[in-house]
């Protein structure tokens, strides 16, 4: 009789789990397995994959070339673009940051009715479409653009600066999209703090920075690190932004892969990429789980 | 004693302030807050609220003083505007005759212990009461020394490496008591740290605070709105209600000597009985009830006759007795039993419903039932005369 009470309940548990995880079984497990299978294979001559022919060829792709005689040569040329995306998704996550947490903080002092309204606020970027959003910066940042033009209007530069197709151009579009989601989840752990937990470090002699150091930040962590997820993850993913605003000379991961499924036709070297990128969100993922298992950091 | 405006105001470290009053460098009597002429008027969106209103008080060295009040009186502000937290609308605080105003909560030498505790919940115990000691740039060993210190002051030793979520509410108390306590304070403010905990608890922390305060010698600024809490444990006390002072004095001064119908109402149960003060010939007393009714009373100085006044009579202090023999005839309406005593209710006609207290001393008060024809005796030395 305890025996069936325990089955149902578990049944009654995995009927509000199951749907989910049928979902994501289908639709992101399964394609993530022929990803992989793919990356294991041979390209085919004109696009395509040459099933079961298989090769760690794709993997070895990455960092190595065939010289013409059959030897490896070191090839950075990927490792560039790697690092590149790597270097400017942690500018831009520095940057949401700098920005998002004092923005955050502001909302959060705010008295309940107007912090609603500022929410608002903060996410009127997602009302326009991500494409809309890259475009206009398209119009603000070319030569002879907003900003070129009120510049050289105003003589502050005599001739055209170059904005667009630059890593700054993509920085700036990457900041502009992604600073909400670095904004929101920090204000989300903000609002909860005490306020008197503020006042109480006041009272024992801590002066703004001191409290913000050593109280505030440290109560906003859970929210700083999920803001620096959402940002740093899908920024280093990114595609559309830098294929409108970065121009040839600074392609991101995101470009790279969408380039050997397209023009180079060659699917197994993009799914080795799309794997390696993946080993690295997870890499730094557990380095991150496994650190806040240990707990917050002592104080001093 | 008065350190720089500019930094923080610190006791020289033998001032011997923490150990015994006896060692205390300044009297007994010297004031250590001075409060003058203290308003703060609260402005939200058109609403005008006078949190305080011309607040005068003055405080003394090692002295356990209680602001004592209904919810809203400003006892609260009161506290918060000594604190730092909130600034004076107009009037000045003084702390040993230095100008508080310019000061910011961080560098006042006061700490408080709040209502919610507010201990730092992403800190253990140790480092939540070495917190102050660090802000004020002590050196390691020292903080070491002094937080094991403060948490055995208040009989926490062990308990240290917890965060604060692992203790109880009594123990979260005890660690809030020692984080204020470990910076050595020369005021330390109170905001109702009690309420929250459960009668049995918080009379044992109330024989707690006070001996802490025999101990260090630290003055205590102790608010709460439970009147026997006040009583009990303070030096003096502040009764306050809509933003003013209304009596200042000793427990026993503010209980037996009410200054206005208010305080005589909030600090314990009295009973009012309105009355005209006549100095009539043939009749029992001077103060003369609607009903007919006279008694008499002490207390009849600066009254004009024909003035009408206010009596309060606490009801312990009235009697019950055998219809006939006492002051004012009426009808036993209710008997309440406590346990240590008993509440009688006595229906006076033309004069409302009188109470009166009796100890349960074996057999006292056994013979009397509800409706019973009663009379209440009062001790012409049991009245108070308040201005109508």
């Amino acid at each position: 009789m305890g025996g069936s009470a325990v089955t149902k309940q578990m049944l009654r548990r995995a009927s509000l789990i199951g749907p989910a995880l049928l979902f994501i079984g289908v639709f992101m497990l399964i394609p993530i397995g022929l990803m992989a299978y793919v990356s294991f294979l041979e390209r085919g001559e004109y696009g395509g994959v040459v099933w079961h022919a298989y090769t760690g060829e794709a993997y070895s792709n990455f960092l190595f070339e065939r010289d013409l005689d059959g030897s490896l040569l070191l090839n950075t040329d990927y490792l560039q673009i790697f690092s590149r995306s790597l270097g400017l998704a942690t500018v831009t996550w520095g940057l949401t940051l700098l920005l998002g947490f004092p923005t955050a903080l502001y909302m959060a002092l705010q008295p309940e009715r107007l912090r609603n309204l500022l929410i608002f606020l903060v996410t009127i970027p997602f009302w326009t479409n991500l494409l809309v959003r890259n475009y206009a910066w398209i119009l603000l940042l070319r030569n002879n653009g907003l900003i070129d033009g009120t510049l050289s209007h105003l003589g502050v530069t005599n001739e055209p600066i170059s904005l667009l197709y630059t890593p700054f151009a993509i920085g700036v579009g990457l900041m502009y999209s992604f600073l909400p989601f670095m904004v929101l989840p920090i204000y989300a752990s903000l609002e909860k703090v005490d306020l008197r937990l503020v006042e109480a470090a006041f009272d024992l002699g801590a002066n703004h920075l001191k409290a913000l150091v050593r109280v505030i930040i440290p109560l906003a962590r859970p929210g700083i690190m999920a803001g620096s997820i959402l940002v740093l993850i899908p920024c280093l993913g990114a595609y559309v932004t830098p294929e409108l605003l970065g121009g040839s000379k600074s392609m991101m991961i995101g470009n790279l892969i969408q380039t050997q499924f397209g023009a180079a036709r060659n699917w197994p070297f993009g799914a080795a990429l799309a794997f390696v990128l993946l080993a690295m969100v997870l890499i730094t993922m557990m380095i991150y789980t496994m650190r806040s298992k240990r707990g917050p950091e002592p104080a001093s | 004693m008065t350190g720089s405006a500019s930094g923080y105001v610190k006791l020289p470290e033998n001032s011997g302030a923490w150990r015994s009053i006896g060692g205390v460098i300044l009297g007994d009597a010297a004031p250590v807050v001075e409060i003058k002429h203290l308003s703060k008027i609260f402005r939200e969106a058109k609403e005008e609220v006078r949190a305080l209103e011309d607040a005068t008080l003055s405080i003394r060295q090692s002295e356990f003083f209680t602001l004592v009040g209904p919810s809203g009186c400003g006892k609260t502000t009161l506290l918060r505007l000594i604190a730092g937290f909130e600034q004076p609308t107009s009037g000045e605080i003084l702390l040993y005759d230095q100008p508080l105003a310019d000061l910011p909560p961080y560098r006042r030498p006061v700490n408080t212990v709040f209502q919610s505790y507010a201990l730092f919940p992403h800190l253990t115990v140790d480092q939540n009461v070495a917190f102050g000691l660090e802000m004020q740039g002590v050196d390691a060993a020292r903080i070491t020394q002094r937080v094991a210190e403060s948490l055995a002051l208040v009989q926490l030793e062990g308990l240290g490496p917890r965060r604060p979520s692992q203790l109880s509410g009594g123990q979260q108390q005890r660690v809030a008591l020692a984080r204020a306590l470990a910076n050595r304070p020369k005021v330390l403010l109170l905001d109702e740290p009690l309420s929250a905990l459960d009668l049995k608890l918080r009379k044992g922390m109330q024989i707690e605070l006070k001996r802490l305060q025999l101990n260090t010698g630290i003055t205590f600024i102790f608010v709460t709105h439970d009147q026997e809490e006040a009583l009990t444990m303070s030096d003096r006390i502040a009764v306050m209600n809509k933003g003013r002072i209304l009596q200042v004095g000793t427990p026993t001064d503010v209980y037996e000597k009410p200054a206005d119908r208010f305080v005589a109402n909030f600090i314990g149960d009295t009973n009012f009985i309105e009355a005209q003060f006549r100095e009539d010939a043939g009749t029992a007393g001077c103060f003369h009830l609607a009903n007919g009714m006279a008694f008499d009373a002490h207390e009849t100085n600066d009254l004009i006759a024909g003035q009408h006044v206010v009596l309060a009579i606490r009801p312990e202090r009235a009697a019950l007795v055998e219809h006939g023999l006492g002051t004012l005839a009426g009808t036993l309406s209710n008997i309440v039993y406590f346990g240590t005593d008993t509440t009688y209710h006595v229906a006076v006609p033309g004069c409302g419903e009188l109470q009166v207290r009796s100890q349960n001393r074996q057999g006292a008060g056994a013979h009397f039932h509800t409706g019973d024809a009663v009379d209440v005796q009062i001790p012409p030395d049991a009245v108070r005369v308040l201005a109508s």
